[in-house]
């Protein structure tokens, strides 16, 4: 069955890891939906979290062809456990002075934050899994959106160190 | 130069010289490690990038370096002498257009797992990125086809990076590795230490197997009828045909070998049942589809062994595969016993416990088949067919010359009539299917084993793809013997265009060839031709006698085809027999 996950890699530091490792996916045809890469708790290694659709067979080869690369350290199938993933969007959207206070209100329902004004629109801030975020651009839809720009996820299990 | 050169200081002498710490360029520090490696015969062309390196070899004797005529023919070179002796193989470009000439080699040896150690240079770290001259991203380009790549930016780093490439390059699933090391680097001075260790904390290959498994592998066996071994070039990487062999005569399981694990298990063991796949034989391929347990050792079902994989193994209730690499388990049929270590060490373990199968019915079954059906051709005519040629070259060298092939018909019928007796004896590339390759992949075959006869097998299309390096036999009286079966035509696109495109023969006529005779008397090799079976076992033991290099044109009719042949799309159980039948 195809499904979602969540996948972490812990990788080294080193130019040209991020073309290693997106160019697996290609080249062994994994999909990615989304690929964040950033600092981790260890200096020198970097974590990348990748979300990728496939079966249970897929997910398997992904973790194995991974290991192949010299500079993967590890992999973790998180979405296999609890965990927490989070994805940050700017959004731009077209907001006269007249729309504010309705705009004002969606984003406070979804505990979002406007992080800019400008004479015709606002940029909104919002955090959170990936679903909140596709329906918070629903909502602001229909005011006009200018400019979007979304991060990825990120993400952890939940409570044990792994 | 011979190619038996007498080392000019002992081993002891020279690694006091090369481990005193010395204040040295990168080029010489490079030139040390290779040696430390262990290192002693180098294939390259020089340019620009690495002119600082070749200037450190000027009068530098302590190992060969072969200027070959183009970069292909340098890393196929390498590759062959890799493949033949089990050591890494070594060759060394230029920057840009000598970088991306080697390509085509490391896909070569990456398709099938051969440790290889490429060394390109690179433009200055200050212009790489400016689209300087001769500048290519050459990591970037090889990056799906290395197991593992460096660009060195510093030459501090060289040392280590050198060690760690060959320790990847030959441990665990083998393959090539590639160091980029820019002009300033190769020119830059300190202090050289050499490195003896490795700890690469994302690389710790499995080569002790999980005993549980193997376990269940050996009891799988005693309740098989009908079980069959598929055994791959990982046989003859991890040095086990000895364990196989051993491991087939205590189960008494019979025994197919792909394309590179043929020289792994002696052609003419009772239990042999030949090569499997697209061109395999009628009892190899019959025992797969019949056989209720399958264990792959060192072989990774390739699709030109599975052909369809909706119609392979329909009766099969236990795969069970054993590889170094755990990624090769379930990628492309769903295994039940997945062994992940060294073949040999799995080998050995399963050894000690292993026993005989309840399979007498079954062997006898399969010895039938082979008597049935036994590859053959048309021998009635006087003229002179490959697979003779082939044939002929099996008797006369007892099997124990080492045979590089290039790729096409000659190339499967050289591993359906050469009957191989001793590991790596056969060089050819498996899974890329590089024509150029056998001719080249020879001159490092002989180099990595001066006292053995090499005969290089090609089809008249291949040959012309490489046919430059003659001049590398020549001047270093390289004794390999070129093979040459001319049917004027790119043979094995002539027989799938007969086959499956209704005889519509696009673009295969070689008509323009040179004549091999004479194009070899003009690098200054010795040439011979051959029309007829007896001209052939004339010319033949004239090219046995003759000390150096010969090429041997074996002139042969231009429509014979390879049978057993199964076309892509179709199982292994539809083979098509041939006209013979
Ligand atoms: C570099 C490269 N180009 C094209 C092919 C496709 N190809 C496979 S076999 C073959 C014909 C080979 O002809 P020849 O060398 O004369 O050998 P023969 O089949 O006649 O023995 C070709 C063109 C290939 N394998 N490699």
């Amino acid at each position: 069955m195809t499904t979602k996950h969540t996948v972490s890699v812990l990788v080294n530091n080193q130019p040209g890891v991020l073309q290693r490792v997106s160019g697996l996916f290609g080249r062994r045809g994994f999909n990615i939906e989304s690929i964040t890469v950033g600092e981790s708790e260890e200096n020198g290694l970097s974590r990348m979290v990748i979300v990728t659709t496939g079966d249970d067979n897929t997910l398997e080869q992904i973790s194995k062809q991974l290991y192949k690369l010299v500079d993967v350290i590890k992999v973790v199938d998180l979405s296999a456990n609890p965990m927490v993933a989070r994805e940050l969007a700017l959004i731009k959207v077209n907001a006269e002075p007249i729309m504010r206070p309705e705009i004002l209100g969606i984003v406070e329902t979804f505990r979002a934050a406007v992080v800019d004004i400008g004479p015709a629109s606002l940029i909104v801030q919002v955090v959170g899994d990936s679903d909140k975020i596709d329906a918070m651009v629903e909502l602001l839809r229909p005011y006009g959106i200018r400019e979007l720009s979304r991060t990825g996820v990120t993400a952890m299990i939940r409570g044990s160190v792994k | 130069m011979n190619v038996q050169t007498e080392p000019k200081r002992s081993k002891e002498e020279l690694i006091d010289k090369l481990t005193q710490p010395d204040l040295i360029t990168g080029s010489e520090i490079l030139l040390r490690s290779l040696l430390l490696e262990g290192v002693d015969c180098v294939f390259g062309y020089p340019g620009g990038a690495v002119l600082y390196i070749y200037d450190a070899m000027h009068g530098f004797d302590d190992f060969n370096h072969l200027l070959t005529r183009h970069e292909q023919g340098a890393i196929h070179a390498a590759d062959g002498y890799a493949r033949s002796t089990g050591k890494v193989g070594v060759c060394i470009a230029t920057s840009g257009p000598g970088a991306t000439n080697l390509v085509t080699g490391i896909a070569t040896a990456y398709m099938d797992s051969v440790p290889l150690v490429v060394i390109t240079g690179n433009v200055a770290t200050n212009f790489i990125g400016t689209d300087a001259f001769q500048e290519a991203d050459i990591t970037g380009i090889t990056m799906p086809i290395t197991k593992h790549s460096y660009l060195v930016r510093d030459v501090k780093d060289l040392p280590r990076i050198i060690h760690e490439a060959f320790h990847i390059a030959n441990t665990g699933r083998k393959g090539p590795v590639l160091i980029d090391i820019p002009k300033d680097v190769s020119a830059h001075k300190t202090i050289f230490k050499p490195v003896t260790e490795v700890n690469i904390r994302g690389y710790n290959p499995t080569v002790q197997p999980n005993k549980m498994q193997v376990d269940k592998l050996i009891k799988a066996i005693e309740e098989a009828e009908h079980p069959i071994i598929l055994a791959g070039g990982g046989v003859v990487y991890a040095d086990a045909s000895n364990e196989l062999i051993e491991f087939v005569n205590k189960t008494q399981i019979p025994v197919a070998t792909t394309l590179l694990g043929l020289s792994g298990f002696p052609s003419a063991h009772e239990l042999w049942l030949g090569m499997p796949g697209m061109h395999g034989t009628y009892t190899a391929n019959t025992a797969i589809q019949n056989a209720d347990l399958i264990i792959s050792i060192g072989s990774r079902f390739d699709d030109r062994v599975t052909m369809n994989l909706n119609g392979f193994a329909p009766k099969v209730k236990t795969i069970a595969h054993i590889d170094v690499d755990p990624a090769e388990i379930g990628k492309n049929v769903k295994t039940d016993i997945p062994c992940v270590g060294d073949v040999k060490a799995v080998l050995e373990y399963a050894n000690t416990k292993a026993k005989p199968a309840n399979n007498a019915a079954w062997i006898a079954e399969l010895q039938e088949n082979k008597v049935k059906f036994p590859l053959k051709y048309d021998q009635t005519e006087t003229e002179l067919k490959p697979q003779f040629v082939v044939e002929m070259i099996s008797e006369t060298t007892k099997g124990e010359a080492i045979i590089t092939t290039d790729v096409g018909q000659h190339q499967m019928w050289a591993a359906q009539f050469y009957r191989f007796k001793n590991p790596r004896s056969l060089v050819t590339s498996g899974g890329l299917g590089t024509m150029g390759f056998g001719f080249p992949s020879a001159i490092g075959a002989q180099m990595g084993n001066p006292d053995k006869l090499v005969v290089s097998i090609n089809g008249d299309g291949g040959v012309q793809m490489c046919a430059q390096e003659l001049a590398i036999c020549a001047i270093n009286n390289i004794p390999v013997k070129i093979v040459i079966i001319n049917n004027q035509v790119l043979g094995m696109v002539r027989q799938w265009q007969e086959i499956i495109y209704e005889n519509r023969y696009s673009h295969i006529d070689l008509a323009g060839s040179p004549d091999f005779v004479k194009l070899a008397e003009a690098y200054g090799v010795k040439g011979l031709r051959a029309t007829t079976k007896e001209e052939a076992r004339r010319v033949w033991q004239e090219a046995l006698d003759t000390p150096g290099p010969v090429v041997i044109d074996f002139v042969v009719p231009k429509g014979e085809n390879v049978f057993p042949m199964v076309k892509a799309g179709d199982t292994i159980s539809d083979m098509l027999m041939g006209d013979s039948e």
